[in-house]
């Protein structure tokens, strides 16, 4: 049975409506807004881009070494970091690298205080969570288009979509490392007189600290993957690469870029990951 | 002096404590006003005071109020109604801010759970109240390791908390509470989590510690040997409400009713009752620079004894056997110098019964019970010791206890 059309909301007219309404109205902050982060961004492309290649390399082998605890993590991460330069694709993997640090940067800049915020009240976690399951459950693809609205073509709005996509976590994991600190501890706290701001800064945050770099591993990794699909909407780097490839129908050209975004996502994956539980132990 | 002063404290947990209250005063029980109004009774109507430099436990079962009580104290729970008056402050009424600067400058509190910051050092630990009012850090740590000292964790200052012992890591939750140098400890059933033997010792050690620091201790605990032990006063409570309050021997010599006499039951007596308590008045007396042997014995003969304590003025010399007098009265002595026997065994009245017991065995004579100014006040023997320690442990065999307790019981549920 067909469903009756004459029960029909317009809500595609509404959203659009709402978004030349908000561009009309706040277009010039999104400009100003927009131009802030270019430059933000520019200047971490301009500084991983400086960045001598053997000095990156180094770093990373001597980075992998120390968190991971053997030589020989140390090295296998070096030789991947290599093996991007060896196919000919370090710049865009600079590039890419560059996105996801800016994206990450703003992602914590924005997601620790929200996270804080949401653990403080009952009131505001009833806000927010629904929020972040919808941010979460969207297909990341949706958010091109307002972010293509809001900053036209380019790195702003890549950066844009990839915030959106990769804040949930750390809210979320900053909000549940806080509450899981246990209450006798904070009430401990309290019974010594301490104030709010003592209470987060000295017993919380510590506390929540392991389960937060969680937080800050999955919004990494969600960054770098979303960094890749956001270059259809003009973030140049390793996605380009992939998205070229596809509409060219050039296989192998895909693969290198692809492998270079794996290798990516295991050096900074493995790297985040082992400083989160190293200090949970 | 009165440190803290608790008068009428009530509180209810739920939305709308009003109506529970009102049905509380109208004599409602506890899981009555659950069942109709969906709210607890915390503490209803709770009144004491706590002397300075005392140690008043507050002691009942788990779910008596006993807890929410000693939080009440410093407001980690805000009382529904009464006032919480601390050196002279209703505490009750001041505001966020003053009530935190409040609890920095006067409570101490130790926790059943430890409750240690985990990812602090053990110093790092003692020294968290002082931190959080400002203190510099040289002054802050002196005062934290001074703490550490003295309940004996020397050496341990930059261990975490989760490398000691559950004893050791509650020793570190009182060097966070004396760190401070506040005048009132709360301690909520602080020794509670800890094994039998490390909880004698800190138990001990507690008594050692207060003697030097003069705290005002309220001790929350559900044991009662640990509140007899440690208490100079015990408040007993039962479904929120106060059900006696008194020292230990008050309480346990004089149940206010069957529910004190049942909490009761199980505790060792003889560590409770003293000499005193348990000593037989002692009528019959020998007179050193009066009696001759012949009146000793007639004095014997009368209260059936075969034996008397000699004295002479007011104070307690020695003790003649009827065997010794008969000889020396054939012998025609006219006075018991000659056969007073001076070793005798003598105990201050308050000794526990406990000790009286190994004593009563070696002693031929009756125990005799001097105060310290050598005063004779009463005897012990065996049989009257016994006598009084079953009365006591099982009161409804003591009938005439049990009347006592119910014409001198002054709160009742």
């Amino acid at each position: 049975m067909k469903f009756p059309e004459n029960i029909n909301i317009p809500l595609d007219v509404w959203v659009d409506r709402a978004m030349d309404w908000v561009l009309n109205t706040f277009g010039g902050f999104f400009d100003a807004l927009g131009t802030l982060i270019l430059y933000f961004m520019l200047y971490i492309e301009k500084f991983f881009l400086w960045l001598p290649w053997p000095v990156l390399i180094l770093g990373v082998g001597i980075l992998s070494w120390r968190v991971l605890g053997s030589w020989w993590s140390g090295v296998s991460m070096a030789a991947m970091l290599f093996f991007i330069g060896v196919l000919g694709l370090w710049e865009l993997g600079m590039m890419t690298l560059s996105l996801v640090v800016a994206s990450v940067i703003i992602s914590l800049a924005i997601g620790i205080p929200l996270g804080i915020a949401m653990a403080s009240s009952n009131r505001m976690q009833g806000i927010i969570k629904p929020l972040l399951d919808g941010m979460q459950t969207m297909p990341s693809f949706v958010y091109l288009i307002p972010a293509l609205m809001l900053f036209g073509l380019g790195k702003v709005p890549a950066l844009f979509a990839t915030i959106i996509y990769a804040v949930p976590p750390v809210i979320r994991l900053t909000n549940v490392g806080i509450r899981e600190v246990s209450a006798s501890v904070i009430e401990a706290a309290h019974a010594f007189g301490s104030s709010y701001w003592q209470i987060l800064f000295k017993v919380q945050l510590p506390l929540a600290r392991p389960t937060i770099l969680v937080g800050v591993n999955q919004t990494t990794m969600m960054a770098l993957a979303m960094v890749v699909i956001a270059s259809m909407i003009g973030a140049k780097g390793l996605g380009l690469e992939v998205l070229l490839a596809i509409n060219r129908i050039e296989v192998g050209r895909g693969f290198e870029a692809g492998l270079c975004i794996v290798f990516m996502a295991i050096i900074i994956d493995r790297i985040t990951f082992a400083m989160a539980s190293e200090k949970k132990q | 002096m009165e440190k803290i002063i608790i008068e009428g404290l009530y509180k209810i947990f739920g939305p709308h404590p009003e109506k529970a209250m009102r049905m509380l005063n109208d004599g409602h029980s506890k899981d009555d006003i659950m069942e109709k109004t969906r709210h607890g009774v915390g503490v209803a109507d709770a009144s004491f005071v706590v002397n300075a430099g005392e140690i008043l436990v507050v002691m009942g079962l788990s779910g008596s109020g006993k807890s929410t009580l000693v939080r009440c104290i410093n407001r980690l729970i805000e009382p529904t109604a009464g006032k919480v008056i601390v050196n002279g402050e209703d505490v009750t009424r001041i505001g966020k801010k003053e009530l935190r600067h409040f609890r920095q400058k006067h409570f101490g509190m130790v926790f059943q759970n430890f409750a240690l910051f985990p990812h602090r050092s053990v110093v790092r630990n003692a020294e968290y109240g002082l931190e959080i009012q400002g203190v510099d850090t040289t002054k802050r740590r002196e005062a934290a390791m001074q703490a550490l000292e003295q309940v004996g964790l020397k050496g341990w200052e930059e261990s975490m908390p989760d490398q000691l012992s559950g004893g050791m890591q509650q020793r570190v939750g009182l060097a966070r509470a004396l760190a401070l140098d506040a005048d009132i400890m709360l301690m909520d059933e602080a020794f509670s989590a800890l094994d039998p033997l490390i909880r004698r010792d800190m138990q001990d050690e507690l008594i050692d510690l207060q003697e030097k620091v003069q705290k005002t201790i309220v001790f929350i605990s559900h044991d009662l040997d640990e509140a007899i032990k440690l208490g100079d006063r015990i408040v007993l409570m039962k479904d929120g409400f106060i059900v006696q309050q008194g020292t230990a021997e008050e309480i346990l010599t004089n149940p206010a009713n069957d529910y004190v006499a049942r909490f009761v039951e199980g505790v060792d007596m003889s560590k409770v009752i003293t000499a005193e308590t348990v000593m037989k008045k002692y009528e019959a007396m020998a007179y050193l620079s009066t009696d001759g042997p012949k009146a000793a014995l007639r004095k014997m003969e009368k209260a059936g004894i075969s034996s008397i304590f000699v004295r002479k003025s007011g104070k307690l010399k020695g003790i003649v056997t009827a065997r010794a007098c008969r000889a020396a009265a054939d012998r025609g002595e006219k006075n018991l110098a000659a056969i007073l026997d001076t070793d005798i065994q003598t105990v201050a009245p308050d000794t526990p019964a406990n000790e009286l017991f190994p004593l009563l065995a070696e002693e031929p004579h009756p125990v005799a019970v001097v105060a310290e100014d050598g005063h004779l006040k009463g005897v012990i023997v065996a049989g009257s010791l016994l006598a009084k320690l079953s009365e006591v442990t099982n009161p409804e065999n003591g009938s005439d206890l049990d009347a006592e307790a119910d014409s001198e019981s002054k709160i009742t549920v």
